[in-house]
């Protein structure tokens, strides 16, 4: 018998246009406890695969009623969730998928967003890490392109510049990254572009790069990056304005969440950065920026498009974070009670210094679990 | 550690060193132990938990040169 596979693009594409899913994951209970694929619509169960090694019968309760509803099977690399998928359909549903590479896959596809078109031609794109909550940007104007916070599968940043014929010169990270491995370093080698760290956070790297600093512009083709020193998530964390339409905020500050200042083990030092920018840098700019982050947490804070992004103003209206009058209250929320820290943030730091130097394999490894880089 | 059946399931990715483990210890009687030889990476937590909810208990496990190996007593 051969079960029907369902790529993750395609989930990603079902998940993105609201589609109700119902998702059956068979790792064992702890790896799903930790982190599962989450959508607006999504449902999911566990069932670990060798619960049902002979059969998927003590769980048929569970299961949907209707044996041709549709069910989507994941596992950790797609190769239990066949054997489940198979054991579904001699359980007589008819409609069941396994997800091609499981999670492994799911963690590290990229779906790319329009954002939208800039003033004097050429658009913003988001790159959407829906495994991972990453968010990664290409801004594009006559031909030229710049990354912002890539993610290491660096093939799909450059299929897509070549699709379009856009050349890439800049690179550029906000911040240096605790949460996933950069693309930033290899695409620049890659494609021979200049890659742009700020300098409080770069000085323990152990390559050249180009320092971005406050106030710092960056053309690209008809269009301006202009930097915005921006600390509290780290030191050197750095904000870029993008065709003054645009606040690129990095780690600093979410949709429904605040950036988390204690990744390099110095919460109480820059808990006052965070607050400073937050409270008073961005304060001054624009209101109809559209915020544009390098990370979302949760379901609800994609727009309807799959896109992750929202005015400035409307932050400021509803973001939990910026309505913190006390400073006392706001130190006390960012350094007590913090979410665990991300699955190997110390070894992804020093592998984005250029200390460490893991196989591709281990990169996956170190990148494997849900994105722990807010406080809400 | 003596054990009364080998299982080599070495190369086999996932589910298969845990059907095979299946099958294996379906063929002892309770409390003998079956040693298991892995070299998938997942197998190392999905065997745990496998024999956690089948009744079984890990009496003994190392890993070697890549090489998992589990001492599993039938309950």
């Amino acid at each position: 018998m051969s079960v029907k596979t369902m790529t993750v693009k395609e989930i990603a594409n079902k998940i993105i246009q609201g589609e109700d899913l119902f998702i059956v994951d068979v790792r064992n209970p702890e790896e799903f406890a930790d982190w599962r694929i989450e959508g607006k619509n999504v449902q999911v169960m566990n069932i670990p695969y060798f619960e049902v090694l002979d059969g998927v019968d003590p769980f048929l309760e569970q299961l949907p009623k209707e044996k041709e509803n549709e069910i989507y099977v994941v596992c950790a690399k797609g190769g239990s969730s066949l054997f489940v998928a198979e054991q579904l359909e001699q359980a007589g549903f008819s409609h069941v998928y396994s997800i091609e590479g499981g999670m492994k896959a799911w963690s590290e596809h990229l779906e790319p967003v329009k954002i939208a078109e800039l003033k004097n031609g050429g658009a913003i794109y988001q790159f959407v890490r829906l495994g991972k909550g990453c968010l990664s940007y290409l801004i594009e104007s006559n031909g030229e392109g710049a990354l912002i916070d890539t993610n290491r599968m660096t093939d799909v940043y450059i299929q897509f510049a070549k699709e379009r014929g856009i050349v890439i010169k800049h690179v550029i990270d906000t911040h240096l990254h605790a949460d996933h491995i950069s693309g930033g370093r290899k695409l620049a080698e890659q494609l021979g572009a200049i890659y742009y760290l700020p300098p409080k956070d770069a000085k323990e790297v152990t390559f050249p790069y180009a320092p971005i600093q406050d106030g710092g512009r960056i053309q690209v083709g008809h269009t301006v990056i202009e930097a915005l020193y921006s600390p509290g998530h780290t030191i050197g964390s750095t904000s870029f304005i993008v065709d003054d339409q645009f606040l690129l905020t990095g780690d600093i500050l979410f949709i429904d969440s605040i950036g988390r200042p204690d990744l390099a083990g110095k919460a109480q030092d820059w808990v006052g950065d965070l607050r400073k920018t937050l409270y008073e840098r961005y304060k001054q700019l624009a209101d109809d920026l559209l915020v544009l982050p390098a990370h979302f947490m949760v379901p609800g804070e994609m727009n309807d498009d799959g896109s992750v992004g929202t005015t400035l103003g409307m932050l400021y209206a509803k973001n939990h974070g910026l309505n913190i009058a006390s400073e006392e209250e706001f130190r006390k929320t960012v350094t007590e009670n913090l979410p665990p820290q991300p699955n190997a943030y110390q070894e992804i730091r020093q592998t984005n210094m250029g200390k460490l130097h893991p196989n591709e394999e281990q990169q996956r490894e170190m990148e494997i679990g849900p994105n722990r880089c807010a406080v809400r | 550690m003596n054990a009364d059946k080998v299982l080599d399931a070495k190369g086999f990715a996932c589910p298969m060193p845990v059907v095979r483990a299946k099958k294996a210890i379906d063929e002892l009687e309770a409390g003998q132990v079956l040693e298991v030889h892995t070299t998938d990476k997942g197998s190392k937590n999905d065997l745990t938990a496998w024999a956690k909810a089948s009744g079984h208990t890990v009496v003994n496990m190392k890993e070697e040169n890549g090489v998992f190996t589990f001492w599993i007593k039938k309950g």
